[in-house]
């Protein structure tokens, strides 16, 4: 025999449709409009603080690895995608050196001190925005720009809130009445789906949010069982408890669209049992819901996605698949 | 109506040789027939150094309950009996036997015979003793599964043309080419078992087939086109909607699953009292120059198959026998066919897989069709946990492939869980 044959384990082909690499790059992919979309309603900055969370995101990878001795990973695109999302869960106006702190605590506490890819056990880019919340809560609560061509509110005179702040304490900028009537009015509504109010610098536009993550549902990336049970419960909570908010003010504002597509939907973060992720989604609705309407802060779905996390390994553990052929029908017989 | 089981993948088909008819290859200069074919033991040799036999020479016979005789499949001398490599166990003991060019046949082989008037116990005896197994692949002694204990009343018979696995079209084309001999062989085994009911399986990417045996009357459904589909359980599912109990046999809800193939040899065997002595065989890929569907005597060398198929276009990297998704990668290109040899891929690139970690994307789980958890199962060989992949049941893994195919991660999975499945067994035994 000239040449060796080669010897592996069936099967001898693999789907094509991603590994690790290309499922990265398709969420990205599916995040740029977004980028685009508010690089235009913020400006310039927003893009370059998205871009500073990136850079700092794959060097402190790089750098921890090297340290730990591991093969450096970068190229995964894990990394990158870890900097984007956390730069998109802060205000448009923080300052430089912010993204910088979030993304090195993301990336070496929350991620590489846990093993790395697959191992870390909550979503660092969640992490990172919780640490930067806790330690410099002014900058992160209060940087707000507002958007190109619109106001920070939605509402036009009130300018130094977004429609989350204003729906929780709508006395603070005026006759309460009136300020929800206008959250609730049509003309808001329809600035909140397509983007035009302010808010964190990926949560603008809920209808951009829709398509890149319906895309990413249609081609296997993103579970439907998450999304379907987070925004189900959301909603039913919405209609069921004494909020000021109508349904459709709640599901558009905020970051609803890109915690329940985007973040909640993270491949290691998320339970792997099939009612687990029923589970996990209708978890993160029900306590983001009961965030907005009792919590003490205005927006409850980047908290609900952590503290659901945290019960990842415990629904993994409660939920089994089913397996084929076990007797399930004994007691009806 | 298509319908179907949970799970499953959809693989590329690649079945390049579904139009072209199924040729009989000339006779190869010598056969290498191993005595193990089969699962379970290996038959015990008959013949010894020099001896003369023709086709359909009983050169083996059946070693206990779960066995299964093996003949000659030329006529002409036993050169040696000697351990020759073998496409699944790696190395067996082999009767090599050179042609006399003769083809001549042993007494009484292929003279047309009554079979009607045969009793089931008279077919069932045919049937072993022409050391028929199951073609689809396991090769599990066909008597054996035609022989369920009495307490088990057998209701359904299903015959499975589905053959899910890509690229192969042996089922496909024996369907399109013998009809009559398959139904005729599935009523043998109907007879046999006493089944009120004969249903063949075919997926809907097969509608030629479906419709040849339709016309023939008798009872066809038609599946969606869905890897693995033929495999036993996920088929009496998808047909009958019943659920084999976990560790249990299709018999056990009342069921017995055959393949086109084995239909067609027991037909032949009761018909012309021919023993297994070739089936057919898809030869593809991008390695041989012109791809076949093949009648291949049992003992040709893969070698003689690929030369027939006008050789190699370039050097190959990979030669699979059965399919992509659960054939055994060869170290040589000396093995030779055996009964249940579906295909012989050949490849000229074979792509490496990176594993990378596991990042808990759940692909393998959702599409598992035995509803495991192989990415738990894994983790558990891994660290040689063999009790916890037990309990999260490692052994009810069909080794179909699907969460390896689907895992962006690259990992292994089969690899691993067949690693285990193999320890626990051991581990069993102590
Ligand atoms: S665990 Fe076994 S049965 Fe399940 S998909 Fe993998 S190979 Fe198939
Ligand atoms: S498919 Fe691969 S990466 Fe995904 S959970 Fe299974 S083993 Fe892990």
């Amino acid at each position: 025999m000239k040449e060796l044959l080669q010897v592996s384990a069936s099967p001898h082909i693999r789907a094509k449709y991603y590994d690790i690499n290309q499922a990265m790059r398709l969420v990205i992919i599916a995040l740029i409009p977004t980028l685009i979309f508010s690089t235009y309603l913020f400006g310039i900055r927003a893009l370059i603080i998205v871009l500073i969370s990136i850079i700092t995101s794959v060097v402190c990878e790089a750098v921890t690895q090297r340290m730990l001795g591991k093969e450096i990973t970068i190229a995964d695109g894990s990394a990158v995608l870890t900097g984007l999302l956390l730069a998109f869960n802060l205000p448009p106006g923080v300052p430089f050196w912010l993204p910088i702190i979030g993304s090195a605590f993301a990336i070496i506490f929350a991620k590489q001190l846990f093993g790395g890819l697959g191992y870390n056990f909550i979503n660092p880019a969640l992490a990172g925005r919780a640490f930067l919340m806790a330690s410099w809560p002014s900058a992160m609560t209060k940087e707000w720009l507002a958007p190109i061509n619109g106001t920070l509110s939605g509402i036009d005179g009130i300018t130094s809130a977004t429609p989350l702040n204003l729906l929780k304490n709508p006395s603070n900028y005026g006759d309460p009445n009136i300020i929800i009537k206008q959250l609730n009015d049509f003309t808001t509504i329809k600035s909140l789906f397509i983007g035009k109010v302010g808010g964190c610098i990926g949560e603008t536009s809920a209808l951009l949010l829709l398509i890149g993550g319906v895309f990413l549902i249609i081609i296997g990336i993103v579970d439907y069982r998450i999304v379907i049970g987070y925004l189900g419960s959301f909603i039913l909570l919405a209609l069921i408890l004494p909020t000021k908010g109508s349904l459709l003010f709640h599901l558009f504002s905020g970051g609803l669209f890109l915690g329940a597509f985007f973040m909640a939907t993270d491949w290691v973060t998320s339970p792997i049992t099939k009612k687990g992720r029923w589970i996990f989604g209708i978890g993160c609705g029900i306590l983001t819901m009961l965030i907005r309407v009792w919590g003490g802060y205005p927006e409850g779905v980047s908290y609900s996605i952590l503290l659901m996390n945290v019960f990842t390994p415990l629904i993994d553990r409660l939920t089994k698949e089913r397996i084929f052929g076990e007797i399930k029908k004994e007691r009806k017989k | 109506m298509a319908k179907g089981f949970s799970g499953g993948v959809h693989p590329p088909e690649e079945k390049h040789t579904e139009k072209t008819s199924i040729e009989a290859m000339p006779l190869p200069k010598r056969v290498y027939i191993p005595f193990s074919q089969h699962t379970g033991k290996p038959a015990r040799p008959l013949v010894e150094k020099g001896a003369e036999v023709k086709v359909g020479t009983k050169i083996g016979e059946a070693d206990g309950f779960i066995s299964s005789p093996v003949h000659s499949s030329i006529s002409g001398k036993v050169v040696d009996i000697k351990r020759h490599p073998h496409p699944v166990v790696g190395e067996s003991l082999c009767c090599i036997i050179e042609s006399d060019n003769q083809d001549e046949w042993e007494q009484g082989v292929k003279v047309k015979q009554n079979y009607e008037s045969l009793t089931r116990e008279e077919l069932l005896q045919i049937i072993k003793d022409a050391g028929i197994v199951g073609l689809g692949g396991a090769a599990f002694p066909t008597y054996v599964k035609l022989s369920p204990p009495k307490e088990k009343k057998i209701d359904t018979l299903i015959i499975n043309g589905c053959e899910c696995e890509p690229m192969l079209t042996a089922d496909h084309r024996l369907i399109l080419e013998y009809p009559m001999g398959i139904i005729e062989g599935a009523r043998i085994f109907q007879r046999i078992l006493d089944a009120p009911r004969l249903i063949f399986a075919v997926e809907d990417n097969k509608l030629d087939a479906a419709q040849i045996l339709k016309k023939e009357g008798v009872e066809v459904v038609i599946l969606k086109t869905k890897y693995p589909q033929g495999a036993e359980k996920q088929l009496i599912k998808a047909v009958l909607n019943r659920e084999v109990p976990r560790g249990g046999l299709p018999m056990d809800v009342g069921c017995v699953v055959q393949n086109v193939g084995t239909a067609y040899a027991a037909f032949q065997a009761a018909k012309y009292r021919k023993p297994l002595i070739d089936r057919v065989v898809t030869v593809t890929g991008d390695g041989v120059k012109e791809p076949k569907n093949l009648l291949v005597r049992i003992g040709t060398r893969a070698i003689d198959v690929i030369n027939h198929c006008g050789g190699y276009t370039n050097p190959p990297k990979k030669i699979i026998f059965g399919g992509p998704m659960m054939g055994i990668a060869q170290f040589s290109e000396e093995v030779p066919v055996i009964k249940g040899t579906s295909g012989i891929i050949v490849w000229t690139s074979s792509p490496t897989f990176q594993e990378g970690p596991c990042v808990r994307c759940a692909s393998c789980i959702d599409v598992c069709p035995m509803g495991l958890m192989p990415t738990e199962i894994y983790k558990f060989v891994q660290n040689r946990n063999f009790q916890e992949a037990e309990k999260f049941g490692a052994l009810d893994c069909i080794e179909c492939g699907c969460c390896a195919f689907s895992c962006p991660a690259k990992i292994p999975l089969v690899h691993y869980i067949k690693f285990g499945k193999a320890e626990i067994r051991r581990l069993k035994q102590k």
